[in-house]
């Protein structure tokens, strides 16, 4: 297989898909800082990968107060980890005024100081505060040489506080997986997580994006893997996320959460400068639209 | 999916006492209690708001309720579903455990779905327009945009609500499809209600079914709880040979399917 680089983009010939509605900002508020560098991550996320900045709240308010004036319904926040951004509880503080937020960690840095914070901040919204931790094993044995020595029992104890203060986290595993294996593994997904005292357990899964780390891991897109106007006749774009959302970086807005490493899919520097269509010119999309996948809850 | 487009109404009545209701998802026995409470209270017209079956036994209850008590009917996701004999019910659910539970109800409302049944349904408005009180109301059954999009209150930024009114140019929005009841009255004007639905009660632990009724004039709803024969309905549930899960929701209250889709804070109030 060639590497993802090699592929020529095609944005020429790529169909757009139209702008629908802005109804869900993502914030990359961590950039692409984690404590964590899984080999399965899209953006290559590290404790030393700086391609984007952590955002301070006073970088996040405007895009806040843009959102509410164009009327969106829901925020998320991701990276990176979140929890390394010092200012998220802020953040979270200022969101949940406007609308509903979700905070995708990876839950070794929820401490229980952190867990009763967050529910404090959850308690005093109107609006649903969501975790959402990703898992990639039930055991370490499975998780750990994914996403690193440690982070399995790490993760455990954050979840274990994020139960204990009340929260129901949305559990996210990207498929590493054979379809084949997919309904056994989501029941023992559920199995576990109950007995780890979730009484009531979500799970998501994500399928697996072949570009940063995972391209090198595996293998990139071909160069087939590419939308025509041929897939979209007759497919309702609703359920591509980029008809109906935009991320929001330290470099300025991009089109979806998966593409922020690919220069062209930065559309502008305010929400308003994005609203319009864009060319699914890139293997991503092509999962996207094969799978179904949303990067929302 | 068919649109059969909107219905636009006119009287003086429309300002008087209306009655609101959402998903009968086939429990002919609560529409029928609830018909009556909205009757009894003076209701001068009553609305259903979409989803005639799914969940409960025998659909072929429903349409003629609603025909007896001249019930004013919009069509669902699940309506559209049936009329276009589509073979899933387009709920929107996300979850694969929540699409297995709303396939089985779909099949067994689908194989008792007769031809002039879908012929009714297939004529059904998809929204339904009229002023009242000098506000413009709009009822759709999930929201002013889209059928099968869920409106839940903890998920739904007053932003957000205020740019749908806006972009469908109502004042008043009411809408169903979550089946868990509540209204906003929002900072800049409009108000957006949902009436929750009459066919599974609202995950909080009592079997009493929930409509909304405003009094003439008003734009607040009174969301009002009625009591029926819930134990009744089990059984004719349990004959019919409909999963156990669904009877137990309709004897004590609590949702024990479909949960993966409800957001945080809904979730947290339910038992499951």
């Amino acid at each position: 297989m060639p590497p993802a680089v090699a592929i020529p983009l095609r944005a020429r010939t790529a169909p757009k898909v139209p702008f629908l509605s802005l109804d869900t900002v993502w914030f990359q508020v961590a950039g692409t800082l984690c404590n964590l560098s899984c080999n399965h991550c899209f953006i290559s996320c590290s404790p030393t990968h700086h391609a984007h900045e952590i955002m301070t709240r006073a970088e996040v308010r405007p895009y806040l107060d843009e959102a509410a004036v164009l009327g969106v319904k829901d925020f998320y926040f991701t990276g990176g980890e979140p929890f390394l951004n010092r200012e998220l509880l802020e953040i979270l503080e200022d969101t949940l005024r406007i609308g509903p937020a979700t905070v995708l960690t990876n839950a070794t840095l929820i401490t229980k100081a952190r867990a009763d914070d967050l529910a404090r901040l959850s308690a005093g919204s109107r609006y649903s505060l969501e975790a959402r931790v990703s898992l990639d094993g039930l055991t370490p044995e499975t998780n750990d040489p994914i996403r690193g020595e440690g982070s399995f029992d790490a993760a455990l104890l954050g979840l274990r506080e994020l139960a204990r203060a009340g929260f129901h986290p949305i559990i996210t595993a990207t498929q590493t997986w054979n379809d084949a294996e997919d309904g056994r593994l989501r029941e023992q997904f559920h199995g576990f997580l109950t007995d780890l005292g979730l009484g009531r357990p979500r799970l998501k899964i994500l399928p697996l994006f072949r570009i940063g780390r995972e391209a090198e891991r595996t293998h990139g897109y071909a160069p087939a893997e590419r939308l025509t106007e041929e897939h979209m006749r007759g497919f309702d774009p609703w359920n591509l996320q980029c008809s109906t959302s935009r991320m929001v970086t330290s470099r300025g807005v991009y089109v979806c959460p998966i593409l922020i490493d690919t220069p062209v899919a930065r559309m502008g520097a305010t929400l308003r400068d994005t609203m319009r269509p864009f060319p699914l010119a890139h293997g991503p999309c092509h999962t996207c639209w094969a799978t179904g996948a949303s990067c929302r809850n | 999916m068919i649109a059969s487009g909107e219905l636009t109404l006119n009287g003086p009545d429309l300002d008087g006492a209306l009655a609101f209701l959402g998903g009968p998802y086939s429990n002919h026995l609560a529409l029928r209690a609830v018909l009556e409470d909205a009757r009894g209270r003076g209701a001068g017209r009553i609305f259903c708001l979409g989803d005639l079956g799914g969940f409960g036994p025998n659909p072929g209850k429903i349409i003629p309720l609603l025909e007896e008590f001249g019930v004013i009917t919009i069509a669902g996701n699940y309506d559209m579903a049936l009329a276009a004999r589509m073979a899933e019910c387009g709920c929107g659910y996300t979850h694969p455990s929540d699409n297995q539970f709303a396939q089985l109800s779909y099949d067994y409302t689908n194989r008792r779905t007769t031809d002039a049944e879908r012929a009714w349904l297939g004529k059904l408005p998809t929204a339904i327009r009229f002023p009242r009180a000098g506000r413009r109301y709009l009822l759709c059954h999930g929201s002013p945009r889209r059928t099968n999009e869920f409106l839940w209150e903890s998920a739904s930024s007053d932003v957000f609500l205020a740019r749908l009114a806006r972009d469908a140019a109502a004042d008043q929005v009411l809408c169903t499809h979550t089946g868990i009841h509540w209204q906003r009255a929002l900072p800049d004007g409009p108000g957006f209600i949902n009436v929750g639905a009459v066919g599974r009660p609202a995950n909080d632990g009592r079997p009493a079914i929930w409509y909304a009724f405003l009094a003439p004039g008003d734009h607040v709803a009174e969301m009002i709880a009625v009591s029926y024969d819930h134990n009744a309905l089990a059984r004719e549930m349990e004959a019919e040979g409909l999963p156990a899960e669904f009877v137990e929701t309709i004897r004590t209250g609590w949702w024990t399917t479909c949960l993966e889709i409800l957001p945080a804070k809904e979730r947290s109030r339910g038992k499951f």
